[in-house]
């Protein structure tokens, strides 16, 4: 059974700190709990979306800067 | 051949969002306008498609892809058939490019020449242009100070307390403010030597320093010949440099004051030939008694109502009707304060969660029928994450200031709205504070009393 991180909030899911840097994590890479995996842009304002649960082979299921809503699946992991 | 200034049959494109897209709508169906209101595909249900007559999608829910699209809104504007387009406040409202394109495909832009929004929108030439005009500016060095002596001279004109900062500065870094000349003449060598090590570069200048200033602001019309005043605003109450609370008139001007701030606005907005509605904001020392012009808005702004509140003038609609051609309607002498307004903007986040934003859906709305309330909002309406956070702007007038708070007062406390968290717990706060009531703040004040007070939810 795949494990799921979910978009806690509503909003624009960014992979990236900034358009200039790369992914806070690659596909295929893995996780620690606490792990930032990308950031939630709700209102203007922006929130970090963290791995509550350590994981390998984490893959993407939406893209940079693809909108999002509360509990969507952001990334699955093995 | 229809006369300048016809508007019947003509066809307005809105292209914006929110409470503004709403006022805009509203006020061109009173003019006899058909509207089309643009909408990205996460704003397909909002109020102001409701009300128009005809909407269209201009792309997907990241404004960078839809609103602020110019090939895109431009085309979506020209297929429905508009013979104007209204660019609202924020996304392209003050974009040359997109002014120029609206007018290359054809159509009339709501707002100033291409050229006017360019050269506004650029400070040095601002600066400039207000200098021409003879509207004060901010004291200052005239680019790069050279040396100890330059500075000494400058400040014996401008007087302390100045702030002394790297020509090549960024970040805050380089910055000092001197009280005295002694602390001038240890300053300016630091300030050199810390701006080359952190920026290969020791050039400074100088500028006035206003620890405690107010931000003031004077609402002009203009039809690229003649303009007017409509007084001024005064928007103090800030968090993050995003305005919260608006009055107008100003309580800290005399009206002597008034009539110098006035009149240096009406001075600019004729020699720039502005065309529309537009907003020179200053900064006024209310110590020193002197005001500096800071920069030119050159669209409607957010806290328009206000002043429509004390002069009875309906800001969109004679910017829709100067657009068309029409000259100006007024003259100076028709235009009188009546009474005092107030503005709260009531925005979906939750004060005692550091402004969190809360996109819920809205249950029933409950507002006095007697106040006036320019929103987005209906009930069973999704706030959609993308976008701001502006909900609304509930607006008091009564004929005093202290009876405006007193109706903002008893306006708020009957105001509610189900399933949303909003900032009028913060409005009640402010609305029984002391330095409010007593209008003693400054663009700082909101910010200090935030840290120093942490705000509790009250409901």
């Amino acid at each position: 059974m795949a494990k799921e991180i979910r978009s806690p909030l509503p909003g624009t899911f960014y992979r990236k700190p900034s358009p200039d840097d790369p992914p806070f994590v690659e596909d295929g890479g893995s996780v620690e709990v606490g792990t930032t995996i990308g950031l939630v842009e709700v209102m203007k304002s922006f929130h970090e979306v963290k791995a509550e649960e350590a994981g390998t082979n984490v893959v993407f299921k939406v893209e940079n800067e693809d909108p999002v809503m509360a509990g969507h699946i952001l990334a699955e992991m093995d | 051949m229809s006369a300048p200034g016809d508007l019947s049959g003509k066809t307005l494109f809105v292209a914006n969002r929110g409470e503004i897209a709403v006022r805009i709508v509203r006020a061109a169906k009173a003019l006899g306008l058909r509207t089309v209101q643009a909408h990205s595909d996460a704003d397909a249900d909002m109020l102001a498609v409701r009300l128009a007559d005809a909407a269209v999608s201009v792309g997907p829910p990241q404004a960078a892809k839809s609103y602020l699209n110019i090939e895109r809104v431009v085309a979506a504007a020209q297929e429905a058939g508009a013979d104007a387009v209204h660019p609202g406040y924020g996304f392209l409202a003050e974009n040359a490019t997109f002014a120029a394109a609206v007018e290359a495909a054809g159509m009339i832009f709501v707002g100033p020449s291409a050229e006017t929004i360019a050269k506004m929108g650029d400070k040095v030439a601002a600066r400039n242009a207000a200098r021409a005009a003879n509207v004060p500016i901010t004291p200052g060095s005239e680019g790069r100070l050279d040396g100890l002596d330059a500075a000494r001279a400058v400040a014996g004109e401008i007087g302390f307390p100045l702030m002394i900062k790297a020509a090549a500065g960024g970040g805050g870094r380089g910055i000092r403010v001197a009280h005295d000349r002694d602390e001038l003449a240890r300053l300016v060598p630091q300030a050199e030597a810390e701006a080359r090590a952190a920026f290969g570069d020791g050039g400074l200048y100088i500028e006035r320093f206003v620890p405690r200033a107010r931000h003031i602001e004077v609402q002009v019309l203009g039809d690229g010949t003649r303009a007017v005043h409509l007084f001024e605003r005064e928007c103090s109450l800030q968090r993050r440099r995003q305005k919260v609370w608006e009055e107008a008139p100003s309580a800290s001007l005399s009206p002597q004051e008034r009539e110098e701030i006035c009149a240096a606005s009406v001075r600019l907005a004729e020699a720039a030939a502005y065309k529309g509605a537009g907003t020179l904001e200053y900064l006024f020392d209310d110590e020193e008694r002197r005001f500096s012009f800071l920069e030119m808005n050159t669209r409607i702004q957010v806290e328009h109502p206000v002043t429509e509140a004390i002069t009875g003038i309906d800001l969109v609609a004679e910017m829709i009707r100067i657009a068309f051609g029409a000259p100006l309607r007024l003259a100076q002498e028709d235009i009188a304060i009546t009474g005092h307004a107030i503005e709260v903007r009531i925005n979906a986040e939750d004060p005692a969660k550091d402004f969190m934003p809360f996109p819920g859906v809205c249950g029933a709305i409950h507002v006095p029928a007697d106040v006036r309330f320019d929103t987005l909002l209906y009930e069973g309406y999704q706030i959609p994450p993308f976008y701001d956070s502006l909900l609304g702007k509930l607006v008091v007038h009564g004929a005093s200031r202290m009876e405006a708070i007193t109706l903002l007062r008893e306006a708020l406390a009957r105001t509610g709205f189900e399933g949303l968290v909003t900032t009028l717990a913060l409005h009640e706060a402010l609305a029984a504070e002391g330095d409010v009531i007593g209008n003693r703040i400054h663009t700082n004040w909101l910010e200090e009393w935030l840290a120093t007070k942490p705000f509790e939810a009250t409901s």
